[in-house]
């Protein structure tokens, strides 16, 4: 428990077992350690509580909702971290080879850019020539790197189910 | 859970700030390391501090740590271990 709010065991449960059969149905894995994966969860909820988001519980939060979004979890650099190292930064989530055990979860450096270097307006847009454009635009899913061609990006990512907030304009 | 606190530990000849969050497994692991070692420190809990306090020691943590990520654990008020490094406590404080 943390101070300021306070989470039930139960609520704690339930949502751990949510994540998990979500990260299962979506490709994704939880961190093996059921014990470490609850006290994430709680640091979920009670984030939830404290900020009205789900802040990755191991970043301090501004409790500005548009300037932390990148660190709603799960967070914009989960798949790179996933990718790299086999765990997110946190590491509720984890890779095939960890959950295998050809690879063991270890602390890992920051991916996200200090404060001040972080552009939350269309980050991933790349330059395009004239006469090159799409007839539509272009949304990516800064989570899963999902693209689709249409007017306003998805209410959810069909991939990886985050919400719509979190596209960004790619083309 | 305090904001701030100090834990006694018979290793205290070294000065050691923990900075840390309530919500981090890995800061959790870290204190754990701290007191099955017996290491005497002070823990400060940067997201249960609120206004200007908050403000203060997040520029106090970003002089040590430009990233300021956690935990950042500050040994002799000299030497700073970002993360949960056993292996680099274990040597900053001769356990």
């Amino acid at each position: 428990m943390s101070g300021d709010v306070t989470v039930s065991a139960e609520e704690v449960a339930a949502l751990r077992e949510r994540l998990d059969r979500e990260a299962e149905a979506f490709g994704y894995h939880l961190n093996p350690s059921r014990e470490f994966t609850l006290e994430l969860t709680e640091g979920l909820l009670i984030n939830e509580r404290r900020y009205g988001y789900r802040a990755c519980p191991c970043r301090l939060a501004t409790g500005d909702k548009e300037k932390d979004l990148d660190i709603v979890c799960p967070c914009d650099y989960r798949d790179a971290d996933l990718a790299e190292w086999g765990a997110c930064y946190c590491a509720l989530y984890v890779s095939d080879q960890v959950l295998s055990g050809e690879l063991r979860v270890r602390p890992i450096p920051e991916r996200r850019p200090p404060e001040g270097r972080r552009q939350r307006e269309s980050p991933d847009r790349v330059p395009t020539r004239s006469g090159h454009e799409p007839s539509l635009p272009v949304w990516r899913c800064r989570i899963c790197g999902y693209l689709c061609a249409r007017e306003a990006p998805p209410g959810v990512c069909p991939i990886c189910k985050a919400k719509r907030e979190r596209f960004g304009r790619f083309w | 859970m305090e904001a701030r606190g100090s834990v006694k530990g018979k290793h205290s000849q070294h000065p050691v700030v923990l900075y840390a969050l309530s919500t981090c497994g890995w800061c959790r692991k870290t204190r754990r390391f701290l007191e099955s070692q017996h290491v005497a420190f002070d823990y400060v809990y940067v997201d249960l501090l609120q206004g200007n306090e908050r403000e203060e020691v997040i520029t106090q943590v970003r002089r040590w740590n430009p990233g300021s990520s956690f935990p950042t654990i500050v040994v002799d008020d000299r030497a700073v271990i970002v993360g949960y490094r056993e292996d680099e406590l274990t040597e900053a404080l001769d356990l």
